[in-house]
């Protein structure tokens, strides 16, 4: 058997420089990362990179600041198996490896001159942070927006200080309901996020929902968002499945003939709408 | 084109002379009927009747266990990309395993391109040998159209009773026949000998299910929620025998092995399969197809529809392999049968 080195190969990894690193909350912990010589990472909201430690292995991270940022890129993860575990004892300094971006994001172009509707459940915020912050960032360019978050408690709440920023501004409406409340002060809503659906005030036709969340929530949101009248190609969610490749090869992450991590992560609701184990 | 023709007494000769300059692989008797793919260095070792090996070809094209990165910590967060090769001839592949090459082929060439594949298919040098009978009852290989040669080879040697006929089919082919100068032209009669070998065939080599290659993906269609697949989910025992065996399962794992010296190391990947539990869990807990009936559904579909619709090509070559290997007797062509009863039925 013999040996050469791959100069095209698309298993080759970026450096990625931690330059901060800071825990969210007790599971959660946010990385800003740079890539050699400050260059841009170019991903579309949505989108992912294959994190990779020496010997530990690697694992699809949604990216979770928006693309109007180029100098650098945020991955927030949960420490929830090896991979994230390892990763979560990295600090300022500290180097990974990069792959990526991979998968079609949300379609942004299309999105723009429309209402938006963007509904996170649990870790979902992550993923939809890039979306929420670019169309921020460039909110001439769209319709109404209209955000909402659900989580398990108030003390598990992501990105407190940007959620704040989102209340802040007069051109977002956003809501938020928690699960159930411990000893924390709370005044908002608590119940699931299906309860906040029933009064969002869009113009149904003019509408794009874009959902992430746990697998359960989907069905139970999308058809809160049917009741709306909001078109089933107007429907957009991001999906998780395991991956090794990020190539659409491993086979891992198949839904259906698609493969999520090529294919997706982000697909329209009529899409996959009856595919089995899809949603 | 080139038609040649190898006299049956001179066979030996060319391998042996082949083996001169190049590592030659070709189908070997292992006993009870099995067969495998290795390394041979004389004709006498190689079965020229032979029913579909063990594991299919694709061990050479894509390992079941290869370096794809190399590491070492002196150089930080970095890898260098590597692909393992070996220069060889296939010898001896029968059509279904030419059209799963095939099938490997259009996977791994579409964008992003799979270079450690690409590397390596080039590398080798594949001739065909045609199946002038049946191998046995578990192959499906007239339905699904691979009983005659269909591309894909450089050589292909048909066995005529006096000789057998060879055809040259790419430049590669014609640089071996060239310089093992043991061919000798091709005439009619031997044209005639192939032509009536052929008929011969068409008559053995039926349809074995009873419905129509263009009519599979539609039987798929109609057949998501059928109580086939719990009825499979209940006998399978998750083995993954039937996706390693397939000479179109390509599904693959990737993991980081650290040397003893902790500091260096690689990135390896692996075959997987979807019928292994876990294939589908992600780190939260959820597992996409969590029952057997889930994942043996799914290999049918990968095989029968989804890949299709993608590629617009079979994943399933006839070669029977999956119902030849299977523990609890899950039998491919009884599947099909079953799914084409109940389709009736209805």
């Amino acid at each position: 058997m013999k040996k050469m080195e791959l100069k095209d190969s698309h298993y080759t990894i970026k450096k990625g420089s931690i330059l901060h690193a800071r825990h969210l909350t007790d599971e959660e912990k946010i990385f800003e990362i740079s890539l050699p010589g400050g260059g841009s990472l170019d991903h579309e909201p949505g989108q992912f990179v294959q994190v990779s430690l020496f010997g530990v292995g690697e694992a699809p991270i949604s990216v979770c600041s928006s693309p109007t940022k180029r100098e650098s890129f945020e991955i927030c993860v949960r420490a929830v198996g090896k991979f994230t575990r390892a990763l979560q004892k990295l600090e300022a300094g500290d180097e990974v490896g990069i792959r990526g971006p991979f998968g079609h994001g949300f379609p942004v172009t299309i999105l723009e001159g429309n209402d938006i509707l963007m509904v996170a459940g649990g870790l979902g915020i992550v993923p939809l942070r890039s979306l929420i912050n670019y169309v921020i960032d460039n909110r001439r360019d769209f319709g109404r927006v209209e955000i909402l978050l659900g989580c398990r408690t108030p003390s598990n709440m992501l990105f407190g200080e940007e959620v704040e920023y989102w209340q802040e501004r007069i051109d977002v409406e956003f809501n938020c309901t928690v699960d159930s409340v411990g000893s924390e002060l709370w005044r908002g809503n608590i119940g699931l996020i299906t309860t906040l659906i029933p009064g969002v005030n869009l113009n149904p036709s003019r509408t794009f929902a874009v959902v992430v969340g746990p697998p359960v929530m989907y069905k139970f949101v999308i058809s809160e968002m049917l009741k709306k009248q909001i078109p089933e190609r107007q429907i957009l969610v991001s999906l998780e499945r395991h991956m090794k490749c990020g190539l659409g090869k491993c086979g891992h992450c198949q839904i259906g003939q698609y493969y999520c991590c090529k294919d997706g992560p982000v697909f329209r609701y009529d899409q996959i709408k009856n595919l089995k184990g899809a949603i | 084109m080139k038609h040649l023709i190898l006299k049956k007494e001179r066979f030996n000769q060319f391998i042996s002379l082949l083996t001169r300059k190049h590592k030659v692989i070709a189908p070997v008797a292992k006993g009870h009927d099995n067969y495998a793919f290795q390394q041979v260095s004389s004709g006498e070792e190689i079965a020229l009747k032979y029913i579909p090996t063990i594991l299919p070809p694709k061990k050479y094209f894509m390992p079941q266990y290869e370096t794809i990165l190399e590491y070492d910590t002196m150089w930080g967060q970095n890898m260098k990309a590597v692909v393992e090769y070996e220069k060889m001839v296939l010898f001896g592949v029968h059509t279904c395993d030419l059209a799963g090459i095939q099938v490997l082929n259009i996977v791994f060439s579409e964008r992003p391109k799979d270079f450690n594949y690409l590397a390596r298919k080039n590398k080798i040098i594949l001739i065909g040998l045609e199946c002038n009978e049946y191998c046995d009852e578990y192959a499906s290989c007239g339905l699904m159209n691979n009983t005659l040669p269909s591309g894909g080879f450089d050589l292909f040697f048909t066995d005529i009773e006096e000789c057998f006929y060879v055809r040259v089919n790419t430049h590669e082919g014609d640089r071996i026949v060239e310089q093992i100068n043991v061919f000798e032209e091709a005439v009619g009669r031997h044209y005639m000998k192939l032509r009536e070998l052929r008929a011969k065939k068409r008559e053995i080599f039926k349809n074995e299910v009873g419905i129509e290659y263009h009519q599979i993906p539609e039987l798929f269609d109609k057949s998501v929620d059928s109580p086939v697949w719990e009825e499979l989910g209940k006998r399978c025992l998750s083995c993954g025998n039937c996706t390693n065996v397939c000479p179109t399962c390509y599904c693959f794992n990737i993991l980081d092995e650290i040397n003893l010296d902790m500091k260096t190391g690689k990135r390896t990947r692996m075959w997987d399969s979807c019928q292994n539990e876990s294939f589908a869990l992600v780190a939260g807990g959820e597992n996409f197809r969590e029952e057997r009936s889930q994942r043996q559904r799914h290999r049918y579909y990968r095989k029968f529809k989804y890949n299709v619709d993608r590629y617009a090509r079979f994943f399933c070559t006839g070669c029977g392999r999956c119902s030849r290997t299977c523990m609890a007797g899950i039998d491919l062509k009884e599947t099909l049968k079953q799914l084409v009863e109940e389709n009736v039925a209805k």
